[in-house]
């Protein structure tokens, strides 16, 4: 797989004719029905849509963490509908950073222990774990709280933690599903305000959220209907 | 992820769920532990009864009345024979056969030992004084029977300790005289010990020579025949002789079983060797019932972890690295399971032995290894299922899991 950073102005994204159907008793609902995207490395994107409309299957899609019965999926230059199970694991611990709107941090482990999983699973020596993570929290505000256990943590500073984790591995893409939904106004703009200075340093951000308040902050916005994009 | 990582990455999970860990813990080892146990055991029962051969010396065979093909019933010795043998038998046998060098006729009965206003009812047995060489009954006080001709029915007796103290108690009992059913017998000998004689306690009997046996119990026939061979004798060829000997004795009738130690204790062994695979096999069922339940333990566990295996699974972990995360955890539980029940398993074996030091319980290394293998297998095995339902989680459906 290429590490290196893309160039600008190329596509971190770019989704063709993407279709996922799910069986939902005897009604077939079509999540995703012929979706079509285009992401440039470094955007600001917000998905915005109803419930049901297809944004959640979107992120999952987007992800890796779900295929798509049709269309293809490019990611960073890189069709991903024909990776086996390793690789698209590989993928999602090199390449995509998720933020989600319950924080998943495991509970048993500390905030430093978190944010070192993905580089657990990568394999990396314990050593350079613990320094990149140093780093990160550091670069996050966290430096204080890396022996803390989630329970011991506001909400903000989950996020925080679930954050860093996200982007300890350089991930070319963040995903961020609500992030802000489960926290405070206050925490909640601390938490978007950080996920934007995350975007300028170059990464592309991709949030899915219903708070049209929080999507307008995007400067490109993706609105879904009925599994389609319906209007940028 | 590195197996040094897995390894602590499960630990830290097995330390937050202590009694799950400790539910598996217990179940493993007592699994092994019974493995352990129960072959001990069998190693035990057989280790006593090849001591108990060992006494016999290898140069000395045995008959019996009675051969399966004359009765068509049980072998002896516990068939009906078809024809006695008799003393005079025995007696001419050891002039028929030249590497004979001395022959114990044995006549087993219980009778009513008297002495004074004390009486017991005893086994006694009637042989002669050859029997004292071949059991290697040491006589404390005074001698064993005379080592004449045994055809003669004279009146000496040698007892056991504990039957002699039960009937003297502190007087001496050398040259006294005991009633035996109607007869009357001269002390002449005092056994030491239990003597190592096939479970029969000597300490509480009487020895008489055999043809006094004969005439107390009104027996016709031997029980069995103890023959002794010289040196450097071939044991086969002098059974062929001695059952040759006999056969012309009998009007031309094989009717007689002569048996070597040897061959009778590799017929034990066979048997107690296969009692103790049987009884280990029953234990090791018990390691099967361990492994059902880490299985309904283990996938609790994923349906409790659900949301956490999906976390890991969208930070990057591939089925593989999940399935490996469950599978490590159960092995751990299992393999501490398995040290805890060799070290139980270990504690009751000394603990046996010390109460019980006659018999040689003993966990061989085979049955222990087996055991701890057995147990991981089984660990591995019923973990599998669990570890794979995990594994192939849908991280969409996981992480939306309330």
């Amino acid at each position: 797989m290429n590490n290196e950073a893309l160039a600008d102005g190329t596509a971190v994204i770019e989704l063709q004719n993407i279709e996922k159907t799910f069986q939902l008793g005897d009604q077939t609902v079509h999540a995703l029905d012929g979706v079509n995207l285009r992401v440039m490395k470094g955007e600001y994107v917000s998905v915005m849509g109803p419930s049901g409309s297809g944004k959640s299957t979107m992120l999952n899609m987007l992800g890796l963490l779900d295929k798509p019965d049709r269309g293809n999926y490019r990611l960073a230059g890189h069709e991903t509908t024909t990776m086996d199970e390793e690789q698209r694991a590989r993928w999602r611990r090199e390449q995509i950073g998720f933020v989600f709107q319950s924080f998943h941090l495991v509970p048993r482990l500390t905030a430093q222990e978190n944010i070192e999983l993905p580089m657990l699973l990568e394999g990396l020596a314990p050593r350079e774990r613990h320094n990149k993570a140093s780093d990160v929290m550091a670069r996050l505000g966290l430096s204080d709280r890396g022996k803390h256990l989630p329970n011991q943590l506001s909400g903000g500073q989950r996020q925080r933690v679930a954050i860093a984790r996200a982007i300890v591995m350089r991930p070319a893409l963040l995903l961020a599903d609500e992030p802000t939904g489960n926290l405070d106004s206050r925490s909640g703009t601390d938490v978007i305000e950080l996920l934007e200075e995350l975007n300028r340093t170059g990464i592309t951000l991709v949030v899915v959220t219903h708070d049209a308040q929080l999507g307008e902050r995007a400067r490109r916005h993706v609105r879904m209907v009925d599994g389609r994009v319906a209007a940028e | 992820m590195r197996p040094m990582d897995l390894l602590q990455f499960s630990t830290q999970t097995l330390l937050r769920q202590r009694f799950r860990g400790l539910m598996i813990l217990i179940a493993m080892g007592l699994g092994v532990a019974a493995v352990m146990i129960l072959t001990a055991l069998g190693q035990g029962a057989r280790g006593y009864v090849m001591n108990e051969f060992a006494a016999i010396g290898t140069n000395v065979l045995a008959m019996f009345p009675g051969r399966q093909e004359t009765t068509g019933g049980m072998p002896p010795p516990m068939g009906a024979a078809a024809r006695d043998i008799t003393i005079d038998e025995a007696f001419l046998l050891q002039r028929r056969v030249s590497s004979i060098t001395a022959v114990a006729p044995l006549i087993v009965g219980s009778a009513r030992v008297g002495y004074a206003e004390r009486a017991r009812e005893v086994s006694v047995l009637g042989t002669s004084a050859l029997f004292f060489k071949i059991r290697h009954l040491t006589v404390g006080q005074g001698n064993a029977l005379p080592d004449g001709d045994f055809r003669v029915a004279s009146g000496e007796a040698v007892i056991g300790e504990k039957l002699k103290r039960e009937l003297f108690e502190a007087k001496p009992a050398i040259g006294e005289f005991l009633r035996i059913g109607d007869s009357r017998f001269r002390v002449v000998g005092i056994l030491t010990g239990r003597g190592d004689a096939m479970g029969m306690d000597l300490s509480d009997a009487v020895i008489i020579p055999v043809a006094a046996s004969q005439r107390l119990f009104n027996a016709a026939g031997l029980f069995r025949v103890l023959i002794e061979l010289r040196e450097g004798t071939s044991a086969p060829d002098a059974i062929k002789r001695i059952e040759a000997a006999m056969q012309d004795f009998h009007q031309g009738e094989l009717d007689v079983t002569v048996i070597s130690p040897d061959s009778m204790r590799a017929t034990f062994d066979g048997i107690l060797i296969a009692m103790t695979l049987a009884v280990s096999a029953i234990g090791a069922i018990s390691l099967f019932v361990a492994g059902i339940l880490i299985m309904n333990v283990m996938l609790i566990t994923v349906s409790q972890r659900t949301r956490e295996i999906g976390l890991l699974k969208a930070l990057g972990a591939s089925s593989t690295d999940i399935m490996r995360i469950f599978l490590t955890e159960a092995m751990l539980l299992t393999g501490m399971g398995a040290l805890v029940g060799v070290l139980f398993g270990f504690a009751v074996v000394k603990t046996a032995r010390a109460f019980i030091p006659t018999v040689p319980f003993d966990a061989p290394g085979w049955a222990i290894t087996a055991a701890v293998i057995t147990a991981l297998l089984t660990g591995l095995g019923f973990s599998w299922l669990p570890a794979r339902r995990a594994s192939l989680l849908q991280p969409v459906d996981a992480l939306q899991k309330p």
